[in-house]
């Protein structure tokens, strides 16, 4: 697996912006989801998830994302998914994650 | 809201055309089961699931890829043969937990199920052969899978059956491919075993020439291996080296053994031996072809005084002609109760000397250049101080000899050069 990707976070005070990208549709997300897990474990009370490069979501980004979400809840950690396209935002509702995260 | 609905449909069959091709196309067989889940988890946004693969020596599901079920989830659990039976009864359809209470699996493992709320699994299915189980957990929605969730669940689990079957296919048959391979090695090993008995008990009844046919048999080997043959062919000649004096075993032990130069009658007696040798290797099922011919005329010479038959150059099979050079080689450099070994130069003069009458030219020079090397260093195996003894490699003129042979053969002898008269 490729794990030589950078996946670019920024980290301020208990907030933690990581940007989706393309990562999110392959295998290759699967680092997003463990650089969150390592957020939620340090500590962190806001997940931010910035849609702002992704243009679609597949559905192995949403397995992703529901890794994301299923390791937030086991903390209390919120998680808010910004800049979401429309047609996204519209599969997240369908799909369900809108009940547990924010769509900002 | 129909707009959302058709996003729906969109995500859904794509990940469904995904699946396919990830199923048909990736190599990796780990990679390909990890991201099938995740396409089946993310179509539906299911929270949480596994994929196991069924191995029915075992009895056991083993888990190839899990997602949100926790680091205690138990990777691998044994089914009883009641539940594989139950499970091909109910084919690729969704089992709901709640109401496969009944099953032995599902009493053995309910806690764990439970409390990793899986809520529905579906037994993998392929060519009727329980070849793996997915297990799925709640949907992000909270709300229970409908009818086309189910359809959607059981065509990508399919596709994830269908992998697992082809991986398993692939390891049958790499598995039966070694056990052949291993079948095979030890056949060869019990026929090589056998055939070395045999060439020591031939050696056996002739004292004077003890261990003749074990080395005539390393000598066919090393002419074989400077022409460069084949390994299994190579073999083969070696084989024909160990066997071609078996028909001796039928010989008076007192002709074999005589101190003194044989008579006619005798003699007569003796050369049967080849014509014996081929009767009694010809209805063994040899792994390499012409073994009985090199026995029938491995005393056959290029220029038709050689016996049995007084064949000429072509029409000696080529396996015999190497069997040939190694015996006198072994003859000449041996002691003999009336005769001692010659000098190594004076012995590869000789066979210079009757290369194109008695000897194949072509083989005398693999042979020579084969002991050249040896002389020069070139090649450090030491085979042929091991069978000659190191000092008898000292002879002098040895390396001019050789030399000389290789030249004057490559020159201007031709191959089928026979005597007149
Ligand atoms: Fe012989």
């Amino acid at each position: 697996m490729n794990t030589s990707i950078e996946i670019p976070i920024r980290d301020e005070g208990d907030t933690a912006t990581i940007y989706a990208g393309d990562y999110l549709n392959k295998l290759s997300g699967e680092k997003i989801e463990r650089e969150c897990r390592k957020r939620i474990e340090g500590g962190c009370k806001t997940l931010v998830v910035n849609f702002r490069e992704t243009e679609i979501v597949n559905s192995i980004g949403v397995s992703i994302l529901l890794g994301v979400i299923d390791a937030a809840s086991q903390s209390d950690t919120s998680v808010i998914f910004s800049e979401v396209s429309k047609d996204t935002s519209q599969l997240f509702e369908m799909l369900g994650l809108t009940k547990h995260v924010v769509l900002q | 809201m129909q707009e959302q609905q058709q996003q729906k449909l969109i995500h859904t069959f794509s990940a469904l055309a995904d699946i396919g091709q990830e199923v048909a196309h990736k190599n990796n067989f780990q990679e390909m089961i990890q991201t099938s889940l995740h396409l089946l988890l993310g179509s539906l946004a299911i929270m949480r699931g596994g994929v196991a693969r069924y191995s029915k020596f075992g009895h056991e599901l083993n888990f190839l890829a899990v997602r949100g079920l926790g680091d205690d989830f138990p990777l691998s659990a044994s089914l009883e043969m009641s539940d594989e039976r139950e499970f091909l009864n109910t084919g690729m359809s969704d089992i709901e937990l709640s109401q496969a209470k009944m099953l032995a699996f599902f009493q053995r493992y309910q806690k764990v199920l439970d409390r990793k709320r899986i809520e529905m699994i579906m037994p993998l299915i392929v060519r009727d052969q329980l070849v793996g189980i997915v297990f799925l957990g709640e949907k992000a929605t909270g709300e229970p899978f409908t009818k086309e969730d189910k359809a959607v669940i059981q065509a990508m689990a399919r596709h994830i059956g269908v992998g697992i079957h082809q991986r398993n296919l692939m390891a049958e048959l790499n598995r039966r491919a070694e056990e052949n391979r291993q079948l095979y090695e030890g056949m060869r090993m019990t026929y090589k075993d056998t055939v070395r008995a045999f060439a020591t008990a031939i050696d056996c009844k002739d004292k004077y020439t003890e261990g003749h046919s074990v080395r005539v048999g390393r000598y066919s080997e090393i002419i074989a291996e400077e022409l460069e043959w084949k390994e299994e062919e190579i073999e083969g000649v070696a084989v024909a080296g160990y066997l071609h004096d078996v028909g001796k075993l039928t010989v008076e032990k007192t002709i074999i053994n005589a101190p003194y130069r044989i008579n006619a009658k005798e003699s007569k007696e003796l050369n049967k031996h080849p014509g014996v040798g081929y009767e009694i290797l010809l209805p063994i099922q040899h792994p390499y072809a012409d073994v009985p011919l090199a026995a029938k005329y491995h005393h056959e010479r290029l220029d038709g005084r050689g016996y049995p038959d007084g064949l000429k150059d072509n029409e000696i099979p080529y396996i015999a002609k190497i069997v040939s050079l190694a015996d006198s080689f072994d003859a000449m450099t041996t002691d003999r109760p009336y005769k001692r070994r010659r000098p190594f130069n004076e012995v590869i003069e000789d066979m210079h000397r009757n290369a194109g009458t008695q000897f194949a030219p072509e083989l005398v020079r693999a042979f020579c250049s084969g002991i050249l090397k040896e002389v020069t260093g070139e090649n450090k195996s030491r085979r042929f101080r091991r069978l000659l003894g190191p000092e008898y490699m000292e002879a002098e003129g040895l390396e001019m000899s050789l030399k000389d042979a290789l030249n004057g053969m490559n020159a201007t002898k031709p191959l089928t050069l026979i005597a007149s008269g």
